[in-house]
């Protein structure tokens, strides 16, 4: 139901993201969705991968800053106001949104977003209410 | 030339008097300073028990050196040679683990302190005729009142308006045809630049002279203020522990600081071994309060380096001159006039838990103010993947380093083992200053 999701904190440097990204190619471990949030000099990648223990067992090895956090992967509808049908549903039920970014799905007919809550628990129960799709830990790889 | 003097008679008195007053009041300060527990026990065991066991000025070589730990940790009762009823201000300085020293003044304290700085400024060629806009930071810093109640003594008319805000600075200036001003060169530099981005001309200022000091600067960059304000610019310099500025001021010759001898007995010692260097070569400035009566020091470690320069100056004052500092005997920095060591900054930062152990102090010139940057690296245990935590460590960085040091530096955070690892004092601090601004 929660799905997990790695922050990296990233210092503002050259080649700094590549490594990161090739550390998890080399470790054969896949990146499903990717988002980076940024200041000036500093930033938090924010990924979730097929295989997320080795993920974070990769950067421990490194000293890298990593942190796992639970997410909500919900299917959108891929049609004009999709997203705004579920922001709707989560607006009436007063469920706070911290972020949100998009999933990188392989196939094209759904949309996925990412969404991460105060409150997740809540807020599945608030989204399967509504008949909106919130996705299973073992389907993320297959989506 | 023609000689300005304020207080003639002390000003040109000839060396022999002056020493001769010079002992009277030595004694007289070691009877003061033997009423306070410190000093009682630090000269007994010296084996001096009244003023009058020194019989001469060269016995102070007997008496011990007082280190800034000392008073630091005399804190915040400090030294206390008067009753507590005829105390009349306080000043304190920042000190490297937080805890300040504290100089206390009664009555004629603070009017000696006002004399020697209308003396100085005097020196510098002012006079009630002059409009003076006191530039540096009120309060504690001593630059503020210090220079003011010397202003206002000497009866020039005082703008007081504290640091910053350039855009009223000039204003002021313009409207009220300020003569002289009294900055930190940094800044004074800086208002160069905004009077150039202003509504205000150079050729409608009455801008004549300037006073100097907090900060070292080069004589190039007299030189470079001198031709962009069409000014005269006068060194300054003085420490809180001797009450701040007019300590040490230069006359209309330029030519070194005069240090005001009958108040303050000078010498430069090695600072290894604390013996006195021949006349001339660098040591580092120690300093005997001969005037003071609620806070009397002795042989106080200044920790500025400088020499005193030989001879006699052409404007006739028998008070000896030192050059401009050359440099600390500890890692003190001087970020736009504000004192800083490196250990104050450490000990915000160790207190704050996201912080690693690693950090760099970073100090650069952005144009014509120094700018520093503290880069932390961050604890990785206590990341909890958020950006908003991120800019909320960094602010409170920034905060509780402004709180402790006045400053507001830039914060950068990094990974941890990114910045280099530090071996001693050399790679904690960056200094991309370069001597000269």
């Amino acid at each position: 139901m929660k799905i997990t999701q790695i922050s990296v904190f990233l210092e503002n440097r050259k080649g700094r993201l590549h490594q990161v990204c090739d550390l998890l190619g080399k470790a054969g471990i896949n990146i499903l969705a990717l988002t980076i949030a940024e200041t000036e000099d500093f930033g938090v990648l924010r990924i979730i991968v097929d295989k997320p223990e080795e993920a974070l067992a990769v950067f421990a090895a490194e000293d890298l800053v990593a942190r796992q956090s639970d997410v909500v992967v919900v299917q959108i509808e891929d049609h004009p106001g999709g997203l705004a049908d579920v922001l709707a549903v989560l607006q009436q039920s007063d469920v706070n949104i911290e972020y949100m970014h998009a999933f990188l799905g392989r196939r094209s007919e759904q949309a996925y977003m990412v969404f991460r809550f105060e409150q997740p628990d809540e807020a599945i129960s608030v989204l399967k209410k509504a008949g909106i799709r919130v996705i299973e830990n073992d389907e993320v790889v297959q989506l | 030339m023609k000689n300005r003097y304020f207080q003639k008679e002390i000003e040109t008195e000839s060396r022999e008097k002056l020493e001769e007053n010079q002992l009277k009041d030595l004694q007289n300060t070691i009877d003061r300073a033997l009423t306070t527990g410190f000093y009682r026990k630090k000269l007994n065991d010296a084996g001096i028990t009244s003023g009058k066991d020194l019989k001469k000025l060269s016995d102070i070589s007997g008496v011990p050196i007082t280190q800034k730990d000392e008073l630091r940790s005399l804190y915040p009762e400090g030294l206390k040679a008067v009753a507590p009823e005829e105390i009349i201000r306080l000043h304190t300085s920042s000190g490297t683990t937080g805890i300040p020293t504290v100089i206390y003044h009664n009555r004629n304290d603070i009017q000696s302190w006002a004399e020697l700085m209308a003396r100085s400024m005097v020196a510098a060629g002012a006079g009630p005729e002059d409009v003076f806009q006191n530039m540096t930071g009120y309060g504690l810093f001593t630059g503020g009142l210090g220079m003011h109640y010397g202003a206002e003594f000497l009866g020039m008319t005082v703008i007081p308006t504290g640091s910053g805000n350039s855009s009223r600075q000039l204003r002021l200036m313009n409207d009220f045809r300020t003569t002289i001003v009294h900055a930190t060169p940094s800044y004074l530099l800086h208002l160069y630049d905004q009077l150039e981005e202003s509504e205000y001309e150079l050729d409608d200022l009455a801008l004549k002279k300037a006073f100097l000091g907090a900060e070292p600067y080069s004589e190039s960059t007299r030189k470079k203020l001198e031709a962009l304000w069409g000014i005269d610019v006068y060194n300054s310099y003085g420490l809180s522990e001797m009450n701040g500025p007019g300590v040490s001021f230069e006359c209309e010759y330029k030519n070194g600081m005069h240090t005001w001898e009958d108040a303050f007995l000078l010498e430069t010692l090695d600072p290894e071994n604390h013996q006195p260097v021949p006349e001339g070569e660098s040591g580092e400035l120690v300093f005997t309060t001969l005037k003071r009566e609620a806070t009397p020091l002795l042989r106080y470690r200044t920790r500025d380096i400088s020499r005193i320069i030989p001879g006699v100056c052409e404007c006739g004052r028998v008070h000896r001159r030192i050059d401009r500092i050359s440099g600390r005997t500890d890692d003190m920095l001087i970020i736009n006039g504000v004192n800083v060591f490196p250990s104050q900054i450490e000990a915000v930062l160790m207190k704050i838990p996201e912080v690693g152990t690693n950090y760099q102090i970073h100090l650069a010139k952005d144009g014509a103010l120094d700018r520093i940057t503290v880069k932390v690296e961050i604890y990785s245990k206590l990341f909890t993947g958020d950006l908003g935590q991120l800019e909320e460590i960094r602010s409170r960085i920034r905060s509780r380093l402004h709180a402790s040091i006045i400053i507001h530096p830039r914060v950068e955070l990094h990974e941890p083992g990114s910045l280099p690892v530090a071996q001693g004092k050399a790679v904690r601090v960056v200094d991309e200053r370069g001597g000269d601004s």
